[in-house]
Order: C-alpha cells, then structure tokens, then sequence
C-alpha cells in the first residue's frame, strides 16, 4: 500500500505541508479563501530543533494501536487506511494517548482529525506531498 | 548609518488580500527580507534586503507575494544613469572594489542575436528527425593527420585520445566550492545520464563524486587546488584554465569562511584560510611554458586524456589560440565575456573581453588559414543560452559548447546575481547547510536532465530544417548563417553573408 514517507534530510521546514493539509480540508476552490484570517489546525505537523525538521503525520499503521485504543469503534482500517467515522467518535481521546507518533489531534469539533491521504477530499496523490516543493515528503509503496 | 543614500532597487508587493501569513516568506529568505509580527499578525517586508531571487514568490502557496522594480528615480540624466550615481555612493561608503556575479548584464550587442539560420525549400528537401536518423554525436580532440598502416597493410589507430558526447554540448567549470555540493551532485549526474560532461572547475573533486569520472573534466587552474594524481586520472580529461571569460586577467578568491569540512579537505587547504587563484599561473608566461604543463599532465595520465586549455575571449585571442593549437592541448575552450561567475569585480565583468561570436569566428578562421585546425577542437562557452545558440555557434566553427548559466538556471537559479553573497536562497551558490539542502538532486539533476534532451530535439529539427542530417556537416557550415542588422567589419570577422545576399 502507498504511503506518505518524510525523508528528513530534504526537509526545509517551510511549512507548506501543513498550509496544503489544512486547505484540502477545507474543500474550498482558493487557498487564500480558505485559509485568510484562520489559525490552521493541519493533520500533518513539522517538528523541528535546530537545524533539523521533518513533517509527521498518521503512518497508517499495519497494527494501529489508534484502532485498538478506540472505545466506540470509530477508527477502522479500510483498505490499509486508518479512516475516522465522525459520527461514532465521542471524543474520549484514547487513540490520541496511543499513537505513538502524536499524528493523532483534536478537531475543531471536538472529535479527533488524523490524515486520511485525501481519500475524501482529492484523488490520487496527497495534498501534502504534491506542494512539498523539495520532494521531502512521497507517496510511495515501500516494503 | 542615520542618512541612507541608496533607495531599494526592488519593492517587495504584498497583496494582503490574499497573504495568509503562512510565514513561508519569512522562512524561505535568506536575507531575511520577510518578518512577521507576532503581536499585529502580519506579514511585513524590508525592500532594502531583497535580492530579488524570487524564492517567497514562487513558494508563496497563495500568490500573495511579486517583486517590482523601484519607480523611485533620480533627476533625469542621459549621463548620469541611476545605478552610475548608486555605485558611487556604495564606493564612498564603502572604499571597496565593486563586486558581482554570473555573466556582464550591460547593453553590448549579441551577435547570436544578429545572425538567422538557413532551411531548405524545394530544391534540397528538409528532413524531418522523427522519422530519418540524425547524429547530434561528437568527438572532441586532436584529429590524427595521415592514415597510417602496419607491415601487413592494416590501418593503424593514431587516433590522439579523445571525448566522446552524445550532443554538443557540455557543463562549464563551477567550482565545488563557489556552488554547493548538491548543485554538482546534478551536474555530475546530468553529464552522465545525458552522455556528455561536466568541469569540476578548481576546487577539486569531492570524494563522493569519483564514480562519475568518465563523465568529468578535471580542472588544473592557477591555484593548483585539489590537484593529485589520482584526481587527474578519474576524469575523462583535463582542462588547464588559464582565463575565465567574466575576469580575463584576473584570479580567483573564495573567502576563507567558505574553506569548511569537505571543501577544504577537496581543495587539499586548511580550514578557515582564503583560496586564493592567483591571476597567472606563475610557472607559465609563455606557449613553451604552457607545453610544459601540458606534457606534465598527460604524462601523469600515461598519454591516455586529452587536454583542454581554456583562456578567456580577449582581443589576441586568435594568434593566442594558434600558440594553444601547437601547445599539444587536444581542445581549446574559449570563454566569451559573458560568461558567468560566483563572484567578479564589476568593472572586470562590464569591461573587459570581447563577444564570444566574434571571438570563435576569427580563432576557427586564423586556425584554418595556418592549416591547424585539426590539431585542436574548439569549444566555446559564454552566455549560450538556447539550442540556436549552440547551433550558430557550431556553423561559425565550435565543435562544442560550454553551458554554465543556463544549467544553473535550470536547478532553480533567478539570475539574481547575489552569489557573491553566500547566500543563494535556491541552494546554488551557497555553503550554509541549510540553504544547500534546498536543492535536492534527485529533483535537480532531473531538470538539468529535461533541458539537455530538449535542447538535443531542437538541435535536430534546426538541422533536419537545414537538410543536414549530422551535426558533423553543420560544423563551420558559416553558408548556414546570414546576419540582419550588422555592419561589414562585423560579417567580415564573422565570415558570413547578410540577410539577402
């Protein structure tokens, strides 16, 4: 299955991703409607220290514990993809304590939001990964 | 300083409308043009710092952000211009030489410019590439002058050494150095993908790039930088650079705050200390001189890689390239006087050298005339901008081209000329690490890629237009050129007819 891989030596730490992200969401047809005046709330994160920065999001795990955590049972693996029934979510968190990688994050509301790969919003490549404008983050099948 | 005399040459536009202070402006600037204020939430920019690099413009995701020339002006004067009154006011502050880089922006004539190509109509019909073989291959070096043959009659190969390239066309020496690692990882890797070959220039090679020798030419130059036996012999040639076509007459110097980690272990100098190129090389003040080192080189190499000698267009250049031509050099580069560089003394670039045009035309004729054309190839380089370029350089006589400038161009250079700076925002001509992984080669070397195959199908339908249907019959084929707009001394040097005749 393809996934979004971050290879941190080409990471710029421009935040670009995070601004493509949060306009996917957004479904909107002009990124500066969508997003002038917001505070972008992004399911793909830099993390940065020094010199040193890379994005993170949901590594669509083979064995999620986001999945196992989930008392409600919102979170489901469909087709390798962790994907999120709003409905069903309760807001209890538990899958935000599990995730070992902290891509899991609080919504405006009040459910959990986590990176889908743009399966609902955009068809083939995610958002993210197509304005990476130095080729950090692909979408790729890898072993 | 209270009084600032200069008024920024460009004026960052910010449309607010659409800006939403995604900060990547401020991230992506080097010269920190672009700052944001927390406690209003906004975006604000400092003309003064902007190069005018275009990189916040074209990493802006809302295209929130162009940069426009100043309408600031001084009093009129057809003397006087502005960017005249400008420099003296750099000069009173600062007391220094004027420094610039890449190649001489000024308003001399571009012979290219005034030269057409010829096609064929009716009577010898065109060819068209997509559908007939055409030969864009070359093979630079000394042509063997006689055949000659064994005790059983068997023709012998004299052939001297030689290069061998898909196309005419080759990446000029840049320096590791004065452009960053990754920016000769995609050179190194072009050259080799596309067949043809790149030019360490002087600072030597790094370690991580020997696996692309057949593929390389190693640079000699007056400082002597990274020069050893086993870099001599991973190349697929040498190139002594005796002159560079945007400082004839002048040396080098990459400040010593650039002599870090590999660079200094590649240019074989201690860390921290200025590599500085002498403007000569102090063991050469004659042709005999410069035999010496050639014979030197291929003598370190077993006779088995020709030698390039590049010198810089200047007003000798013809009876100097005959001196090359019996040097025992296999190829003579010569650089025009727009070629580029990571940094020059502004009144050098502007003012000294001639056209490249003119230059190869007048060397490639005195060669013939002297009947040693074939002891040589000739490649030129300096400011060849597109495939016609190439194509009208090779009917006046080159059997090559050099590219510089535009290969950079094609990794993301703006042509901003800030390199002498340090801190090329597209990750070009920078050693900061975290401007140099701003170009990635694997993305990087894949345009240069993209550019040299564009250019080889231009190449081919000129020709195929032409009716010439190898880039061995276009070579010197001056028939092929008419000039507009040029005086007779100019298509006397140039040995072409005029448009009409």
């Amino acid at each position: 299955m393809k996934r979004v891989y971050v290879n941190e030596k080409w990471c710029l730490g421009c935040h670009l991703c995070e601004y493509y992200c949060a306009f996917a969401a957004t479904n909107k047809p002009d990124i500066a409607i969508a997003l002038k005046g917001k505070k972008i709330n992004p399911r793909i994160r830099i993390e940065e220290n020094d010199n040193i920065s890379f994005a993170v999001s949901c590594r669509h795990c083979d064995e999620p514990l986001c999945v196992k955590s989930c008392i409600t049972g919102a979170l489901a693996r469909i087709d390798g993809v962790i994907a999120i029934n709003n409905d069903k979510c309760i807001g209890c968190y538990t899958c935000i304590l599990s995730c070992p990688y902290g891509a899991i994050t609080i919504s405006e509301d009040g459910v959990i939001q986590k990176c889908e790969l743009c399966i609902n919003t955009h068809e083939e490549t995610p958002q993210c990964v197509k304005g990476c404008p130095n080729g950090a983050i692909v979408f790729e099948e890898r072993g | 300083m209270v009084v600032n005399y200069i008024y920024p040459e460009y004026e960052i536009v910010r449309n607010y409308d659409r800006c939403i202070n995604c900060r990547v402006c401020e991230r992506q600037c080097a010269n920190e043009a672009h700052i944001y204020l927390s406690d209003e939430d906004q975006m604000v920019s400092d003309d003064s710092k902007c190069v005018n690099c275009h990189r916040c413009v074209a990493l802006c995701p809302a295209r929130a952000l162009k940069i426009v020339k100043s309408g600031h002006t001084f009093r009129e004067n057809e003397n006087w211009s502005g960017k005249s009154i400008n420099e003296i006011y750099k000069q009173a502050e600062s007391g220094g030489v004027l420094l610039s880089s890449m190649g001489n922006p000024e308003d001399y004539p571009v012979y290219f410019d005034k030269i057409l190509l010829n096609a064929s109509q009716v009577t010898n019909p065109p060819i068209d590439p997509l559908r007939e073989p055409m030969e864009t291959r070359v093979y630079l070096g000394a042509k063997p002058k006689k055949i000659e043959r064994d005790e059983t009659g068997q023709i012998k190969n004299n052939l001297p050494p030689h290069i061998t390239l898909s196309m005419p066309v080759m990446l000029s020496a840049m320096s590791y150095g004065s452009i960053s690692y990754n920016a000769h990882e995609c050179l190194a890797r072009a050259a080799a993908e596309a067949g043809i070959l790149y030019n360490t220039g002087e600072g030597g090679l790094h370690e991580g790039l020997y696996k692309y020798g057949k593929n390389t030419i190693v640079q000699v130059a007056s400082g002597r930088f990274g020069v050893h036996k086993k870099y001599l012999n991973s190349g697929a040639a040498i190139e002594i650079k005796m002159g560079q076509g945007a400082k004839p007459g002048i040396g080098g110097h990459l400040p010593g705050t650039k002599i870090v980690g590999d660079i200094s272990k590649t240019r074989m100098i201690p860390e921290g200390s200025d590599a500085i190129s002498p403007a000569p090389h102090h063991d050469i003040y004659s042709i005999e001189d410069l035999r010496q080192l050639v014979f030197s080189l291929k003598e370190a190499t077993a006779y088995t890689k020709p030698v390039i000698v590049k010198i810089a267009a200047v007003h000798n250049v013809a009876a100097i390239a005959s001196g090359i031509a019996r040097s025992g050099a296999d190829i003579i580069a010569i650089d025009g006087f727009r070629g580029g560089t990571g940094a020059a003394p502004t009144r050098i670039r502007d003012h000294v050298g001639i056209p490249i045009e003119l230059a190869l035309a007048s060397v490639d004729k005195r060669l013939r005339d002297e009947g040693i054309r074939d002891n040589v190839s000739i490649v030129v380089g300096g400011s060849i901008r597109s495939s016609a370029d190439v194509i009208k350089a090779i009917a006046l006589g080159a059997d090559c081209v050099y590219i510089g400038t535009a290969a950079l161009i094609a990794l993301g250079c703006h042509l901003c000329r800030s390199c002498q700076t340090g801190k090329c925002n597209w990750g070009i001509a920078t050693q900061r690490e975290d401007l140099m992984k701003r170009l990635n080669p694997d993305i990087g070397f894949k345009r240069l890629v993209n550019l040299l195959n564009a250019w080889k199908h231009e190449i081919k339908e000129m020709m195929g237009g032409m009716g010439i249907i190898s880039i061995e019959s276009l070579k010197g084929n001056r028939l092929m050129l008419r000039g507009v707009g040029l005086n007779e001394k100019d298509l006397e040097i140039l040995d072409i007819k005029h448009a009409g005749e």
